[in-house]
């Protein structure tokens, strides 16, 4: 069983790329899960999701304390949570940044999804969108197919801007 | 000169105290909406009147649910039987306390919702159910067991609340001018969306009269202009004859609360206040009537 | 159609396919996605329901019961506090013998304020004379939505059905969904009795103790009854659409020396804690209860039982161990855990079985 920690904040849109990466696994025909945490969360507030992706139906509902993968779409978090908190030792780091970032080891990703979602104009109400960018650059890391990422987006928005914020950051992000 | 119908949809086996006004209105409102009714009732004592199972002296569907449910629960009625393309008519009725207490939540949440149904409030000003207590339309010096002092407090202003849900038809009636109410239902029937009629309803045992005086008592009520006849039909006001002719030449309101053994040992402040409330009443329909305000 | 979806929405998805006439509901937290998905399906026009956005629950339920009693097909969506306060109508629902369908989304009970998982909601309303089923995935929340339909309206039964799904874990979780076509598996309502104004019933009518009397047990007859009918309905649904579900979902229990009784959501959780276990070389099983009401006759004699309880009857004990207790004659070692949403693992489950101390009761992370 793969497994994946979300940390954003409340609005940038942390539970949609959750769900978006369930769906993307489940079409690459794995078994997936997507869970937000809920609190009394506000917008603005640090905020997780989880995703577990596997060959095997999932009946783990608890949240998911020791990942193989965290995903940070806002470093700011950083600041006030440990988001490596009971990271795998072989675990990876995916963080959006406009510069390369190492953090605490780990092998780490950075790119810069919120230039590429202003890039595309992909804003709504003044914020940038992370979650369908964020996808393509989980695409070039192999947790799932780029395939399936364009599926799962056309299957939850219709604007295509999201699309090819995604290829952009699969195009975007060096392995 | 309205035809009354001859059929009749309340049995002579109910068990309604002598005198009970509200048996009464019901006769009239059933025969102005015929046969394809359904009456949807709160705990009231229709609840009681229509008989003990497995009998029943209504014939017409009647519906009995909780006290606070009968507006919601009609709710429901009126959009199945919309969904299933029936004219059918949904009547609530209900008592004082199902109306302006605990049924003012669901009451103006389907007025709110434009439900298609007429809600007839049959106001006795006490719980007479459980033996006469106060209620929130009780009006201000009137003993109930709940109140043995007198009630301190004015009588709620129903129609004004259901009026701010600006409903396409409110009238009030008065059990003792049957014609009156026979043609208010008949025109509420006949429009689409929420309706109310809100009728004063003499109580034999619980305002303290003689059984044989129901008809005398509810005409001293609108005589005195301790109640008022009036339709509001899309927002216009028309004060109906009786009333008319009240507001022109009122009897005197200690007339009516004399005969009645509720307000015995009134204050004289109680029957100011009354007098006050009546005035204000009758002076705010006025000028609406005549489109001042 | 293979697709993936929360436990509110596999909910909305099952109503989309059953159409009912009425729909009436007020949002609460978390089962809002419910109502709110079921509003997008009528406004959009894939689903021709009426949908009454009520002011209250009480009038949700009041609702619903109107229109049920016409004979129409309702439905309505609640949770925790939204149960209580309709729990008047609750009753009546059922005491007016009127086959809605509701879905309870399992939520603790303030104060203070708490949106997260607990039974107890509805473990208060067991004796309403509702039938109760309490599911696992977003599979089961839809499939027993579908087939609740089908026991509540079959004239051997004419009671309402609740289903019941946990809060947050499971009404926000994503999911695989396989939709189904219904074709003719729930058969057009046939309400008898539904009011007819050509032919003048009183309903509800004061009623003297006699006959009271014999309304309830006609009441406990049907709900015995139901048990049948929910085998043959959760038979067709299998033979149908091949998903096959029971009272319960037994795993490893046969050769059980341990088994863990437990509902909803942590049932699954305690499916991979017996693997652990087993791993161990611990010969453990789990017993998911799947139907409350009717309570089924379960088996669990000559082994030691486990029973986690998201749930608690002050003065009493976990509604669940007791129950067993009462209809089973075990003694279980009886866990009060996962109140207000507290985290349940397949760890915590697991050291639950190892260190059971049968006969006692134990509250997870604050006794001791």
């Amino acid at each position: 069983m793969y497994e994946i920690r979300i940390h954003s904040r409340g609005g940038q849109g942390g539970v949609t790329a959750a769900r978006l990466l369930a769906l993307a696994a489940f079409r690459d025909g794995k078994y997936a899960t997507a869970c937000p945490f809920y609190g009394a969360e506000r917008r603005g507030a640090p905020v997780v999701s989880f995703v577990r992706i596997d060959d095997h139906p999932i009946r783990v509902y608890s949240q998911i304390r020791s990942p193989d993968l965290v995903v940070v779409l806002d470093s700011s978090v950083m600041e006030t949570v440990d988001v490596l908190q009971g990271l795998k030792e072989e675990g990876t780091v995916l963080i959006n940044a406009t510069h390369g970032m190492d953090v605490g080891g780990y092998r780490t990703y950075s790119i810069d999804l919120t230039g590429i979602a202003l890039r595309e104009n992909l804003v709504v109400a003044g914020s940038p969108i992370l979650n369908t960018p964020v996808l393509g650059a989980l695409a070039k890391m192999d947790i799932v197919s780029v395939e399936s990422v364009t599926s799962a987006i056309s299957e939850m928005f219709s604007d295509e801007r999201n699309v090819k914020a995604a290829q952009a950051a699969f195009q975007e992000l060096v392995i | 000169m309205t035809e009354i119908p001859k059929e009749e949809y309340i049995l002579k086996c109910t068990s309604a105290c002598a005198g009970c006004s509200s048996s009464l209105i019901l006769r009239y409102v059933l025969k102005a909406a015929g046969e394809d009714t359904v009456l949807v009732i709160p705990a009231c004592c229709t609840s009681v009147i229509q008989g003990i199972y497995p009998n029943t002296a209504m014939n017409v569907p009647i519906y009995n649910v909780a006290f606070a449910a009968a507006a919601a629960c009609a709710s429901g009625m009126s959009e199945a039987f919309a969904k299933a393309k029936k004219k059918t008519n949904v009547i609530v009725y209900a008592g004082d306390g199902g109306t302006v207490d605990i049924g003012i939540q669901a009451l103006s949440g389907a007025f709110e919702r434009n439900t298609n149904f007429l809600y007839i409030c049959y106001d006795n000003e006490a719980y007479g159910n459980t033996g006469m207590q106060r209620s929130g339309s009780t009006p201000t010096g009137a003993r109930t067991t709940t109140t043995p002092g007198g009630k301190m407090h004015a009588k709620k202003d129903l129609a004004g609340i259901v009026a701010a849900h600006n409903p396409p038809y409110l009238a009030t009636a008065c059990s003792a001018y049957p014609m009156d109410l026979f043609k208010k239902v008949k025109k509420a029937l006949s429009i689409e969306g929420p309706k109310f009629i809100h009728v004063l309803a003499p109580c034999p045992p619980g305002w303290r009269y003689p059984s044989e005086q129901t008809i005398e008592v509810g005409k001293l009520a609108v005589k005195s202009g301790m109640w008022i006849l009036y339709e509001r039909e899309y927002g216009k006001v028309t004060i109906n004859g009786p009333s008319k002719a009240a507001m022109i030449k009122p009897i005197p309101i200690e007339d009516y609360l004399s005969v009645q053994g509720r307000f015995k040992g009134i204050t004289r402040e109680a029957v100011d206040m009354l007098k006050s409330q009546a005035e204000k009443t009758a002076k705010h329909l006025k000028l609406e009537e005549e489109g001042i305000c | 159609m293979l697709t993936i979806a929360t436990g509110n929405k596999a909910v909305a998805a099952a109503i989309k396919e059953i159409r009912p006439d009425v729909v009436a509901a007020y949002p609460i937290t978390p089962q809002t996605e419910i109502v709110e998905q079921i509003a997008e399906y009528v406004t959009s026009g894939e689903l021709d329901s009426r949908y009454i956005p009520v002011e209250s629950e009480h009038s949700a339920m009041a609702a619903c019961i109107g229109a049920s009693v016409t004979g129409a097909r309702s439905f309505t969506a609640t949770s925790s506090h939204g149960l209580f306060y309709m729990h008047e109508m609750v009753n009546w629902a059922a005491g007016g013998r009127l086959p809605i369908v509701m879905a309870n989304v399992n939520r603790a009970l303030g104060p203070g304020w708490n949106v997260w998982a607990e039974h107890t909601d509805s473990l208060q309303e067991r004796d309403t004379g509702w039938l109760q089923v309490y599911v696992s995935t977003v599979q089961e929340a839809y499939d027993a939505t579908l087939m609740a339909f089908r026991i509540a309206e079959h004239h051997d039964v004419l009671l309402p059905v609740m289903i019941n799904l946990d809060g947050f874990t499971l009404s926000h979780i994503m999911q695989s969904l396989e939709t189904v076509e219904l074709g003719d598996f729930v058969p057009p309502i046939n309400l008898p009795y539904a009011i007819d104004t050509a032919s003048p019933r009183g309903y509800g009518t004061l009623t003297g103790p006699n006959d009271y009397f014999r309304f309830r047990w006609d009441m406990e007859r049907s709900m015995r009854d139901s048990v049948a009918v929910i085998r043959e309905t959760e038979d067709e649904f299998a033979r149908r659409f091949g998903r096959s579900y029971g009272f319960t979902e037994d795993y490893h229990c046969d050769d059980a020396d341990v088994v863990v009784v437990s509902m909803g959501t942590i049932g699954k959780e305690a499916e991979v804690a017996v693997d652990q276990l087993r791993r161990e070389g611990m010969k453990a099983g789990s017993m998911r209860l799947r139907w409350l009401r009717p309570f089924p006759d379960l088996d669990l004699s000559g082994r030691d039982v486990v029973v986690i309880d998201r749930d608690y009857s002050f003065g009493f004990g976990g509604v669940l161990a007791q129950s067993l207790k009462a209809k089973c004659g075990v003694d279980p070692f009886s866990v009060i855990a996962g109140l207000g949403g507290q985290e349940v693992t397949y760890d915590d489950i697991a050291s639950f079985v190892r260190d059971r101390r049968i006969g006692e009761e134990h509250w997870f992370g604050v006794s001791d």
